[in-house]
């Protein structure tokens, strides 16, 4: 039987075969969903930020960043036996989610800029994303197949 | 001294915020009740140093629909007020303005949203009043924004701007209860470490 991963904020897990992997309610976070059929080891990703590099405090995490948490991630799908070459990608996130006049920075939009980058680097291809606009999305994934569905309170259900 | 973390706080330091967090959230809520024209006790505040995941845990868990109202504040103090409205407070204000509750809290009229907003400006206006005087400081606040959607995603807003440098978030957390107790909802304040700083400075204990 396969288990049930819950990935928080600033976190990623890897599962594989009958696993489920679920993240909730991405606001502008991205979260990602790495996998490789050919083994079915996949890993989700739950990113805040774009960039770790601007960063002083030793103290965080690098689960928190796309340019930290991506290669981590992968490096232990890879440890455990998935193969990079047919590696994956799925994404979804950064959303504005409160429209605001004087937006300093709009982060969601960075964020998605920064995990394809990443996933660019990594020669991941991306074959599906939902991203931007301005809803809350919760991503379920399942490790064997790489299937992936969204849920929105404001779209509900739809396939990735 | 300064705190350079928020879990630096001491107990005293604590006790204070809890007592900002009263004195904020009573002169708010005198606002609404005397707006709806309804009792609203408060809460003692909670002062929460928490980690992003323990805090959405901690205001209702990650996919409970609410609506968020951001409120960025700055001069002396620079954060963000964030009133979290259940859904049947959100029915409350807009009968209180409208004589009928919205037919669906998802598509707001323009003039509804208004109205929240103004709740929402009225409330932090009134909170951070108190604080200003209390503190002898000058603090303002930006027009309002409201969403409603998923829990997590709109406390990912100040997880994300408050939490940069760190993996915690701090917030005086007021819970209000409506009517004896049909209708609960929170109003949060988040300061930036350095404000916090301003602030306990203010208030001599720092």
């Amino acid at each position: 039987m396969g288990q049930k991963l819950i990935i928080g904020i600033s976190d990623w897990k890897v599962g594989r075969g009958d696993d489920i992997l679920v993240t909730y309610a991405l606001g502008s976070c991205i979260g990602t969903c790495i996998y490789d059929r050919t083994t079915g080891i996949s890993g989700l990703s739950h990113i805040m930020l774009p960039d770790s590099t601007a960063i002083i405090d030793g103290h965080t995490t690098r689960m928190k960043f796309a340019d930290t948490a991506l290669p981590d991630m992968v490096e232990r799908m890879r440890a455990m036996g998935a193969n990079p070459a047919s590696m994956k990608a799925k994404i979804a996130g950064g959303a504005v989610m409160f429209q605001t006049t004087n937006s300093k920075f709009n982060i969601g939009q960075r964020n998605i800029e920064a995990v394809k980058e990443t996933l660019r680097k990594l020669r991941i291809p991306i074959i599906a994303e939902d991203t931007g606009l301005n809803y809350g999305r919760t991503m379920t994934f399942w490790a064997q197949s790489g299937d992936v569905e969204i849920s929105s309170t404001v779209m509900g259900k739809k396939k990735l | 001294m300064s705190i350079g973390k928020y879990e630096d706080l001491n107990d005293m330091q604590i006790d204070v915020l809890r007592e900002v967090g009263n004195i904020g959230s009573g002169n708010a809520t005198t606002a609404l009740s005397s707006m709806v024209g309804k009792m609203i006790d408060i809460e003692v505040p909670r002062v929460e140093v928490l980690d992003f995941n323990d805090a959405i845990n901690a205001v209702g868990g990650p996919e409970k629909v609410i609506a968020g109202i951001l409120i960025r504040i700055n001069g002396d103090i620079e954060g963000m007020i964030m009133f979290l409205f259940e859904q049947n407070l959100i029915a409350l204000i807009e009968e209180t303005f409208f004589g009928q509750a919205p037919k669906d809290i998802f598509s707001l009229s323009e003039a509804e949203n208004s109205a929240l907003n103004e709740m929402g400006n009225i409330m932090a206006g009134s909170y951070v009043n108190a604080i200003a005087q209390l503190a002898g400081m000058t603090i303002d606040i930006e027009v309002p924004v409201m969403t409603v959607d998923m829990l997590g995603a709109i406390m990912s807003v100040p997880a994300i701007e408050m939490g940069e440098m760190g993996d915690k978030l701090l917030f005086i957390d007021n819970n209000m209860i409506i009517d004896k107790t049909s209708i609960q909802s929170k109003m949060l304040l988040l300061p930036t470490i350095d404000s916090l700083d301003h602030l306990l400075e203010r208030l001599g204990v720092a």
